[in-house]
């Protein structure tokens, strides 16, 4: 079991999310960074979708009931423990009664935080996240709540993994132009991808919002609503673009005009408000 | 016309609501290999395949999407196609403000929302939460212009051209007819929801 002493600014269980049910109006969830969650769990073991802790802006302060393995990806934060060589990118052993303590990452956003065995609890439609857009999923994290551990029998070898090299800075988005690119005048993609945009502060799990050149529209009028994928840049009529993260609602009615390869999802889930980002477009295969 | 929407997207253009249904019931009876997500919306059907071969899925759908449009595809799923009949109460806080826009009274409210079969168009805003089409054009009435901060589960609404059961408590600015006991949103039950594009349904005053 893991007690949560501290959850920091916004924390919460994560695995790769639901499947499935977004015909029936339920988001995607899951890690928004996935790529991390996955190296996390690989670090310690683990299948890369058991479900682990996503941080958002660290200083979380945890204490685990019994000895665990445990790894961090993701934004990097100073980490203190009870534990011998605690940091980022490599497995460490936690003992029993022993603490875990995040500083603030020094860049990027969320950090995740696996255990060996995944965090265990109640799957809510097939997945333990954590949907900030409707609730389902438990609860996000507070002081004093107990998350139980799952069982470690069975597991792979503890193996040595490579952290993925930094994207660059200020980070690039690539585009592909997106389903309703023909909304919008001529030059609008052009205008996108000559940012640069500024990560705005009310920015979620469900999108992130960004402030710069604005997209404006061709067509007037409202868009049937229509299914959403995650990594769309959806543009609400402000012409101030949304990038959708993994809680966005399955449907929508903002024209999309591009869409982030799914490589860059992990850098969108990465940007923290006040970052500069720039968008590249990519020719269609 | 079928529109890429990113690496893992097809969003397959079908015009029409009933051709939407018809292509949804076509790709859940017989799934291509790697989609994971079906999304018929009023006008489209959104495809997410991140597994699959978009070279040998794209025709693939083209096809389907013409027959579809032909009406030779399934009308509807392959379930049952029982009505789901919604006990309500008809003692909604905007009753009376329906009937009043409506020019008509309460009980002809009540009359004409229980008088008509409805069909789910699509699903969003909240999980389980279904667009109801069909609903008598009398009752069409404006949104509220200031949303309640919260909606009880189970409310009866209308706004527009649609009806709705809110499945959870939530914020909302349609107009409260009344309230069903009937759960419509369930995450033990397997589907979570009675509800999905194609369903039809009926309201029936308790």
């Amino acid at each position: 079991m893991i007690e949560v002493l501290a959850p920091g600014p916004y924390a919460t269980v994560q695995d790769l999310g639901r499947q499935g049910y977004a015909h029936l109006g339920v988001p995607s969830s899951g890690a928004a960074d996935a790529a991390s969650l996955r190296l996390a769990n690989r670090l310690v073991g683990n299948p890369e979708g058991l479900a682990g802790i996503e941080l958002t802006f660290g200083l979380a302060r945890l204490r685990f009931a019994a000895g665990a393995w445990v790894a961090l990806a993701g934004a990097p934060c100073p980490v203190g423990s009870t534990a011998r060589d605690p940091g980022m990118g490599a497995p460490f052993w936690v003992p029993e009664g022993g603490e875990v303590r995040l500083g603030s990452p020094s860049l990027g956003l969320r950090t995740y935080l696996a255990v060996r065995g995944g965090i265990a609890v109640e799957p809510v439609l097939g997945s333990r996240s954590t949907d900030s857009l409707s609730g389902l999923g438990p609860p996000p994290l507070r002081p004093g709540t107990v998350l139980p551990v799952g069982v470690v029998d069975g597991l792979g070898d503890i193996q040595v993994d490579l952290a993925p090299p930094r994207p660059p800075r200020p980070a690039v988005l690539r585009v592909l132009a997106g389903p309703r690119a023909d909304w919008f005048v001529p030059g609008a993609l052009a205008a996108l991808c000559g940012g640069p945009y500024e990560v705005s502060q009310d920015s979620n799990r469900v999108g992130v919002r960004l402030r710069g050149p604005e997209l404006a529209r061709a067509k007037e009028g409202e868009l049937p609503s229509e299914g959403m994928v995650t990594g769309a840049v959806q543009v609400p009529p402000s012409g101030q673009p949304i990038v959708f993260l993994t809680d966005h609602p399955p449907t929508g009615g903002y024209p999309v005009i591009a869409v982030l390869a799914e490589a860059d999802l992990a850098v969108a889930a990465q940007l923290r408000p006040g970052d500069e980002v720039r968008f590249k477009a990519l020719l269609p295969r | 016309m079928i529109r890429r929407a990113g690496e893992h997207g097809l969003l397959v253009e079908t015009g029409a609501l009933d051709v939407s249904h018809r292509l949804d019931a076509a790709l859940r009876a017989d799934r291509p290999q790697g989609v994971v997500e079906v999304v018929p919306g009023p006008e489209t059907v959104l495809v997410v395949a991140p597994g699959a071969d978009q070279g040998r899925l794209l025709p693939r759908l083209a096809e389907l999407l013409a027959s579809c449009a032909e009406g030779g595809e399934p009308a509807a799923p392959g379930e049952p196609q029982d009505v789901v009949t919604i006990p309500v109460v008809y003692d909604g806080e905007d009753l009376q403000a329906v009937a009043r826009m409506a020019g008509i009274s309460t009980g002809e409210v009540i009359a004409r929302h229980t008088g008509r079969e409805l069909v789910v168009g699509w699903l969003g805003f909240a999980p389980g939460f279904a667009y109801l089409i069909g609903l008598d054009p009398v009752l069409h009435a404006p949104r509220l212009e200031t949303p309640r901060t919260s909606v009880p589960a189970g409310s009866v609404a209308v706004a527009g051209p649609y009806s709705a059961v809110y499945p959870t408590a939530s914020p909302g600015g349609w107009r409260l007819l009344g309230r069903t006991g009937l759960k419509v949103w369930d995450v033990a039950a397997e589907p979570p929801t009675p509800f999905r594009p194609g369903t039809r349904v009926r309201f029936e005053a308790a």
